[in-house]
This record gives C-alpha cells, structure tokens and sequence, in this order.
C-alpha cells in the first residue's frame, strides 16, 4: 500500500514537473536564441534603437516596445473601466434571470478566436475611422479598442470573483448605517475587493501585449513610433509572427531577442499580479 | 555549402536533413529507388511556386520524392554549384562571376503596383514609385491626383516580393518607416480595396476587379509586355543545374516547362516561361 502511494506520489510530482520543465525548456530556447545578438549589438542600441531594417543589419525595437505599450494602456483604458463596471452590476446589481443570461454571454466573447477580432476590425472598424476619424484607419486607436474588448472576459471574471470574496458583513454593515446601495459599492465593496481588481486589471494587460493576430490585422504594422492614436504602430508580437517565415541568420535571431523582451515584460506583469493576489489573501 | 545553408536555417534545415535521409530510406526501401530523390533549394520567392509543382509531379510521377528548400537566391546558387542540392532556385538572374550553371527560365514575376477604383491616378513612373514609397511624396495631389493623404502599403522584412521591389524601383533608397506593413498579398490588397488613397505593389495575376493596376512609365503591365522586357519590373524565377540537367533533374525541368505545369503557373498569379501560343 505504501509503495503504492508512494508510487502515485512521484508520478504526480513527474507531471507536475512536466509543466515547469517546458517553461524552462521554452525560457532556456528563447535566450540562448536571442541573447547573443542582444549583447553582440549592445542592449542599448537594441532596445532604444529607432530603426528596424534587420535585413540591412539595423536592429531597434523601441517602435516596437512603445507600439505595445500604446495598444496594451489603450485597452486597459477603454476596457478596465467597462469591465469593471460589468463586474460589479453582475456582482451586485443584476437580478439573477439577468445575470444568468450575461454570464454565458461573456464567456462566449473569451471563446471567439481573434482572428475574427481582426476580421471584424478590419471591415468595420477600420473603415469607420478612415471615414469619420481621419488617417488611415489602420491605428492604434483600431487596436485598442478591439483589445478593450478582448481583454472583457478576463477583467470581467476575475473582478467578479474579487468583488464577491468581499464578506457579505461588510456591505449588511455598511447598509446598516444608512449607506445607500451605491455608496455601499463605491465606499465600501470596491475598496476592500481592489487587489483582486488590479490583479484583473493587470492580466487583462497580459493578455492585451500577448495578442498577434487581431492587432496585426487593424494596426497597419509601421515601424515607427506613432505620435497619434491615428498613427499605424507595430507591436512586440506582431513584429515576430510577421517576419518569422522568412527570417533567417541574424534577422531570425533578432526576432528570437525581440521573444525575449515580451518574455520579461510578461514576467514583469506576472509578478505585479502575485504581489498584489498575495496581499490580498493576507488581508482576508 | 552545407554549413552556409546551415547557418541559415540551423534547426530546420537539421529536420530537413533528418526528414530527407528518412523519406529516401523509406523510398528506398518500398520502392527500390525507382525515380529517386530530388532537392531543390534557394529562393523563398521561387519556393512557393516549386513546392506546388513539386506536389503536382510526385503526384504523377509514382515514386519520385521531391524536397524543397529556402535559403535565399544566393545560397541556391551555392547549393547548384556545390552539388548540395539537385537544382538551384533564384528570382535573380545570374552575376556575370556565377558561371557554370545552366539556367532554365521556369516562371516571371512581375509586379504591378495597385490602386483603389475610385482613385483617379492611372499611370505613374519609377520615378514618382520611389517618391511615394520613400516618403517624399506625401499627398495624391503631387503626383496627378486628388486628396491630401496618401497611403503606401509594403510587405514585411524578407518578403520575396519587397526585395524584388527594393532592388528594381528603390535601388538605393530605403522604403520609409511610414508604410503600412502587411505579411500577405491579400491584406495588402484588401486594404487597397476599401482605402481610396492606398497604394501597394502585388504581384501581377492577383490583380482583383476591386483595384486597378497602374502603368509604369508608360507601359500597361501584361504577359506579353513582361516577356518582350519593356514592362521591366518583372524578374525571371530561375532552375539552376550544374551543367545541362540529366537524370531525374531533366525530367522534373521538362515537367516544370509542360504546358500542364505552366497553366499552374499562370493560375498561381505568375507570368509564364515563353509567351502564350510560342511553341517549344
């Protein structure tokens, strides 16, 4: 029995490991593919350099870093508040006949591919903001506002669950003492569930940076730092999935160093996440 | 050579050798290498177009194997030379140093540069291409039409299509950090299609009824134009052999010049070998 156990033990942990060791697997393949041309052109001029030619041997990626940040803050923007906003009417507002309906409804959203995010940006969209904006459409205004709504069903979610961890006690006291509803929500429920809201916040980003396909799509791809939300920019991923099929000797390698600054920015985000999931199982 | 493609293409190119070596065994093995295996490798532009035929002859040819690679007009060059592989592929034609390669003209690529039906520019020169594509032409109006914007679409780094393009129209300007970039001949065209001010360079044959494609200095793109050479921003996609063909390398080059296998060229958007009617 006891060798039985035992056994069942070390083949789960065997399992278990299988899932860091491919992290690793993965993390050790993306540095040792990328880190030589980083330290061989110097990190400096890698990650502030303007101009990406990597074919006539000029490899910078700031465009690139800064068309990611754009895009990723441009969707938290428009995408945090109305998420949040969803999560605490279904948390506390919504009759359950009505929240049993938007429920599904949201998850559906998480289920539809981004290719159809694209597709959809690039015949709607696009064509709207050519018309009624300005500029060529393909924007970052286009592919924040598809990333707003694809980072939805993450914020959504994951602040929903937050706001309902908040005990029950503390919203019965605060109506106790003649907080109306709504005071209760903003005074009281929203304060004590915002470290779960950030952390929802924070991996909406996640998956806002980490999105190709759809931002490819309706960004317009241009290297170059845009100084407009009409401007066309480039990101991080699209960079890569763009250039990849034909990318050979430095220009690959190049592309494997650009992996490996998305790869620190996620890992940045990750642990703002923990810090914040971590205060807030202390604090209930 | 080995090692030059190697370097290229470290891990597929190691996958590619792994894959050959099992394929040529199994081959082997079941059918005692009746028509044997064939390497073709070089141009990533000529790849597409080579890996379709490829399909079609093994398709027909029971017990041929047919591998193809990339790495670029140089390296299959290299490769023809050195033997690495059976047959070279470039979309450029040979530098006077390169000798001792018989060169089969296989396909042209000509590439036509596309405007929206509603943009009243019909005909530029090479000139005004490079001033729009290098961004000192900002505006329709500067180059006989209409409208303050203009928006010049390229391909990505390392697009066969924009190397053709950089080294036939930009020679030695850059194309500007300006542009849209889109991966694919359709994203291209797509946006060409719903943008009035949008302007992009295809590759002739995936020219739509949505978009029109424009004359270059004075000359309307078409087959035959590309073939007497006065439409000049074509290139020819070469098959490169060391010496006259022989064996199963002649055999697939005659298949690759068939008038079964030009249609295909043709349906995929190239310009065919000969002019259409000539005979053989």
């Amino acid at each position: 029995m006891k060798a039985k156990e035992w056994l069942i033990e070390r083949a789960l942990l065997l399992m278990a490991l299988s899932a860091v060791t491919s992290l690793a697997l993965i993390a050790i393949f993306v540095l040792a593919q990328g880190l030589p041309i980083m330290l061989r052109e110097g990190l400096g001029s890698f990650l502030l350099g303007h101009r990406w030619a990597p074919t006539k041997h000029a490899f910078g990626i700031l465009p690139m870093m800064v068309g990611s940040t754009c895009v990723t803050l441009g969707a938290l923007a428009l995408g945090g508040p109305l998420g949040v906003a969803c999560s605490v009417f279904l948390a506390e507002v919504a009759p359950r006949r009505v929240a049993d309906v938007v429920r599904p409804a949201i998850q559906l959203l998480a289920g539809i591919p981004s290719v159809v995010f694209g597709f959809v940006g690039i015949t709607v969209l696009v064509p709207l903001i050519r018309n009624h904006i300005g500029g060529p459409g393909l924007s970052v205004l286009a592919a924040a506002i598809i990333l707003g709504v694809m980072i939805l069903p993450t914020v959504i979610s994951i602040s929903q669950d937050a706001i309902e961890a908040v005990p029950r006690t503390y919203k019965e006291a605060a109506l106790a003492l003649g907080c109306t509803p709504w005071q209760a929500i903003t005074r009281v429920i929203l304060p004590a569930a915002r470290p779960g809201i950030t952390a929802a916040l924070v991996l909406g980003m996640g998956r806002a940076i980490g999105e190709t396909m759809a931002v490819i799509m309706v960004i317009g791809n241009a290297v170059k730092i845009p100084h407009s939300l009409l401007d066309p920019a480039r990101t991080l991923t699209g960079s890569i999935a763009m250039e990849m099929g034909y990318a050979s000797g430095e220009h690959r390698e190049a592309l494997f160093a650009t992996g490996v600054v998305l790869f620190v920015f996620i890992m940045v985000l990750n642990t703002i996440v923990n810090l914040r999931l971590g205060r807030r199982r202390e604090a209930s | 050579m080995r090692p030059a493609l190697g370097r290229d293409i470290p891990l597929s190119g190691v996958v590619l050798a792994a894959a050959c070596v099992l394929t040529s065994l199994l081959g082997a093995g079941c059918r005692g290498g009746e028509g044997g295996g064939l390497t073709l490798a070089g141009s990533t532009s000529v790849q597409p177009i080579a890996e379709l035929l490829g399909e079609h002859y093994m398709a027909t040819h029971r017990g041929s194997v047919i591998n193809v690679q990339g790495g670029g007009s140089s390296a299959g060059i290299q490769a023809a030379l050195s033997g690495a592989a059976d047959i070279g592929m470039s979309s450029r034609n040979l530098k006077p140093e390169e000798t001792g390669l018989q060169a089969t003209v296989m396909a042209r690529d000509a590439i036509v540069l596309v405007v929206n039906r509603d943009n009243p520019v019909r005909a530029l020169t090479t000139e005004q291409v490079r001033g729009i594509f290098s961004g000192r032409t900002r505006a329709w109006a500067e180059v006989g039409g209409t409208g303050r914007r203009l928006t010049f679409i390229t391909r990505e780094e390392g697009s066969g299509t924009r190397g053709a393009f950089e080294d036939l129209v930009m020679k030695k300007e850059e194309i500007s950090s300006d542009a849209i970039v889109e991966d694919s001949t359709g994203a291209a065209r797509a946006i060409v299609e719903s943008d009035p001010q949008a302007i992009a360079y295809i590759s002739f044959g995936m020219v739509t009824p949505g978009i029109v494609p424009l004359t270059l200095d004075g000359v309307t793109p078409s087959a035959e134009a590309v073939h007497s050479g006065r439409y000049h921003l074509a290139r020819p996609f070469l098959l490169l052999t060391r010496g006259a063909p022989s064996g199963p390398a002649a055999a697939f080059i005659e298949y690759v010049l068939s008038p079964e296998a030009q249609a295909l060229v043709t349906q995929e958007g190239y310009v065919q070998a000969r002019p259409a009617g000539s005979g053989r």
